[in-house]
């Protein structure tokens, strides 16, 4: 589903050099976890593989079912199948949540060829969505993530997924802000979404969202590389000593 | 002051290439395009050293003869406020198009041309024509409004004494492509009764246009205007606003393209607990200079006014907001708000903002805040991480920036009708380059 070779990866303003040389395979169907120190570079292989700017990248390669990724606008990476969840959903005052997501369904449709959605279409399916999420109809009407409590945002953001239908999903720290409770619902709303080959990557400081989303292959990242690969007791691993052990002994 | 003989000259130009007002020479309006003429004389018209006109070149308003501004061929976009249900006056370069228009019967509403009142002795308009106007000269003169007055080809005198139950519209349309159009219309809303108004379409090569509005108490009277979008056009307009004791005034404007535009809008509160509401939208691309200016007095206590002007600009497009509020002593109580913005999506274009408040009471609520900015680089990728290509993302923010003004229109099916053409403006001009 996801190849990434050798992957190098600077700011564009300034020399600093963030990832070196990161190697990542997820197979279709599979959960895979990234955990790793702060700065060690997770949000920005996030944001390489969405196609955010202000990344140049000066080694390796990105594949999404065989295309390559790094070379294509951030939009046509979505309507190839990729998703990032964000760690810090953006609010935008004046367009509404409804609109939104409509916008971003048939745009989507759209690149690939498909048949847009009808309003009724639409308002159908993203009821039915919101539904399981517990997103109400006020949260759909106001505009996008603004007023949001944290729980919203990241709940919004797993309503973009739904309704999206993405083959390959990145939730870069969505656990971070959440209480034990919206935790659960946000994890919930991602678990509905396995199966089908549908892929994720799942990046965390913390372990505990890997209780409720299970991953198959647990990555550890430090200093731009990913330094040990595991099954899900790495994360427990993690959770007992902290990184130090690990990063002293490598892999 | 003493003309310059260069301002006289210019003012004795731009007078002979303009006809004769037409109607009787005797009678209360040839009484006040007299005066007009007079005070026009004494004033002269504006050159771009005069402070009110720094950010705003006159000279081709002044000019004798209009700009050359071919039509702007819509395609197949429905015709502005085509939807709605409305009494249709429609205007050819500046002339009354009687057989393109309805028929002007409306219940509890007078509707009439301004050289058939001219007749009438003892005509209603009398009080407002001029008057409202002449007023609204002090403290800054507004030359093309006086020209107006004075030369009108033109105009539409309505008389409102109950809700109307449906809205007036002005059509103007554009046919001669170095068209020079006058027009003045007089509108007096009676106490306790409501009226519509919704004008659209460019007018002519070049407008220079005034309206007087009377709000009576407890009145009240909706504008919503769309400018036309010939690239080359030019227009001067006027709204003179005099609004009774808990009254509403509400105008709002979507101007898209033009050369040059000043829209200027003088309000006097007048009695307690009047309310005025403006608002002003525009989208400029390229040689588009889009001037708003505003004068708001509040002259009764606990009156409300609310200024809200947005302005996309690109490719080089100017964008103005002079915008006042004056508070008199009498005023106690008084809530004003005023907010200029513009979004820049290069660093070509520019927004000049002059922003003024005036307070002589002290029990008031004054706020005003001017802000220019780029585009939410973060908003865009979010959008386009979603899979919306970033030149549609660009017009949705675009859209939602301008969103605040159109929330100032009462009227649910007008703002909508305005919401969906600004967003197809904004698609077309985002898919195809269309300007």
């Amino acid at each position: 589903m996801l190849k990434i070779t050798n992957l190098h990866v600077k700011l564009e303003d300034e020399d600093k050099v963030i990832l070196r040389g990161v190697n990542l395979t997820v197979g279709a169907g599979e959960v895979h976890a990234i955990m790793g120190p702060n700065g060690s570079g997770k949000s920005t292989l996030s944001y390489v593989l969405a196609g955010r700017d202000g990344y140049t990248v000066t080694e390796g390669s990105a594949s999404l079912e065989g295309k390559e990724l790094l070379g294509m606008d951030p939009e046509a990476r979505a309507a190839a199948g990729l998703f990032l969840a964000f760690q810090y959903p953006v609010e935008i005052p004046g367009v509404g949540n409804m609109t939104f997501l409509r916008t971003a369904v048939n745009a989507q449709k759209k690149a690939r060829g498909e048949a847009e959605l009808s309003a009724a279409e639409f308002l159908k399916l993203v009821r039915e969505k919101a539904k399981t999420l517990k997103i109400d109809a006020d949260m759909l009407k106001r505009p996008v993530n603004v007023g949001f409590s944290g729980g919203e945002k990241k709940r919004n953001e797993i309503l973009q997924m739904a309704m999206l239908e993405p083959r390959m999903c990145i939730l870069d720290e969505t656990d971070s802000g959440l209480d034990v409770d919206a935790m659960k619902l946000v994890a919930e709303g991602v678990n509905a979404l396995r199966g089908a080959g549908r892929s994720f990557l799942v990046i965390t400081h913390y372990q505990r969202l890997l209780d409720h989303i299970k991953p198959d292959v647990v990555h550890i990242m430090a200093a731009g590389q990913i330094i040990r690969s595991g099954g899900p007791e790495l994360a427990l691993e993690v959770e007992a000593n902290g990184y130090v052990d690990i990063l002293a002994g490598g892999n | 002051m003493a003309l310059m003989q260069l301002q006289q000259d210019a003012l004795a130009a731009r007078l002979a290439a303009l006809p004769t007002a037409s109607g009787r020479t005797t009678g209360w309006l040839a009484r006040a395009r007299a005066d007009a003429e007079a005070r026009l004389l004494a004033q002269g018209l504006p050159t771009k050293r005069d402070e009110y006109w720094r950010y705003t070149d006159p000279a081709s308003l002044v000019a004798p003869d209009a700009p050359p501004a071919l039509r702007f061929d819509p395609g197949d976009e429905a015709p502005v406020f085509g939807d709605i249900d409305r009494l249709k006056i429609v205007f050819v370069d500046g002339v009354f198009d009687a057989e393109a228009s309805d028929d002007l019967t409306l219940a509890g509403v007078e509707i009439e041309r301004l050289i058939t009142a001219g007749e009438v002795d003892g005509h209603w308009a009398q009080s407002v024509l001029g008057v409202l106007e002449a007023r609204g000269q002090t403290p800054v003169a507004r030359p093309f409004a006086t020209l107006a007055t004075a030369r009108a080809g033109d105009g539409i005198l309505i008389r409102v004494m109950a809700k109307a139950a449906r809205p007036v519209a002005f059509v103007y349309e554009h046919s001669g492509e170095t068209s020079d159009a006058v027009l003045h219309h007089c509108i007096k809303v009676e106490a306790g009764a409501e009226l519509t108004l919704l004008e659209s379409g460019p007018g002519a090569a070049r407008l220079t246009k005034v309206m007087e509005v009377e709000v009576g108490e407890g009145a009240a009277f909706h504008h919503v205007r769309v400018q036309g979008r010939d690239h080359a056009r030019r227009a001067a307009t006027h709204v003179f606003a005099h609004v009774g004791a808990a009254a509403l005034f509400k105008s709002f404007t979507l101007t898209a393209n033009g050369r040059l535009t000043r829209n200027e809008a003088v309000v006097d509160l007048a009695g307690a607990g009047a309310r005025a509401h403006l608002a002003g939208a525009a989208v400029g691309d390229g040689e588009f200079h889009h001037d708003d200016t505003v004068f708001v007095t509040h002259a009764a206590p606990a009156c409300e006014s609310r200024q809200v002007f947005k302005k996309v600009l690109m490719n080089g497009a100017v964008g103005v907001f002079q915008g006042k509020i004056l508070v008199k002593p009498t005023a106690q109580k008084t809530d004003g708000y005023q907010i200029s913005q513009s979004l820049l999506l290069d660093e070509d274009s520019q927004f000049l903002a002059k922003p003024e408040l005036e307070i002589y009471a002290d029990d008031v609520k004054c706020s005003h805040g001017s802000t220019s900015g780029a585009i939410d680089e973060t908003a865009l990728f979010y959008l386009q991480s979603r899979g919306v290509p970033r030149p549609a993302a660009q017009a949705l923010l675009v859209l939602a920036f301008l969103a605040q003004t159109i929330e100032e229109i009462s009227d649910e099916a007008v703002a909508e009708d305005i919401r969906s053409r600004l967003e197809g403006w904004l698609q077309r001009h985002s898919a195809k380059g269309e300007r």
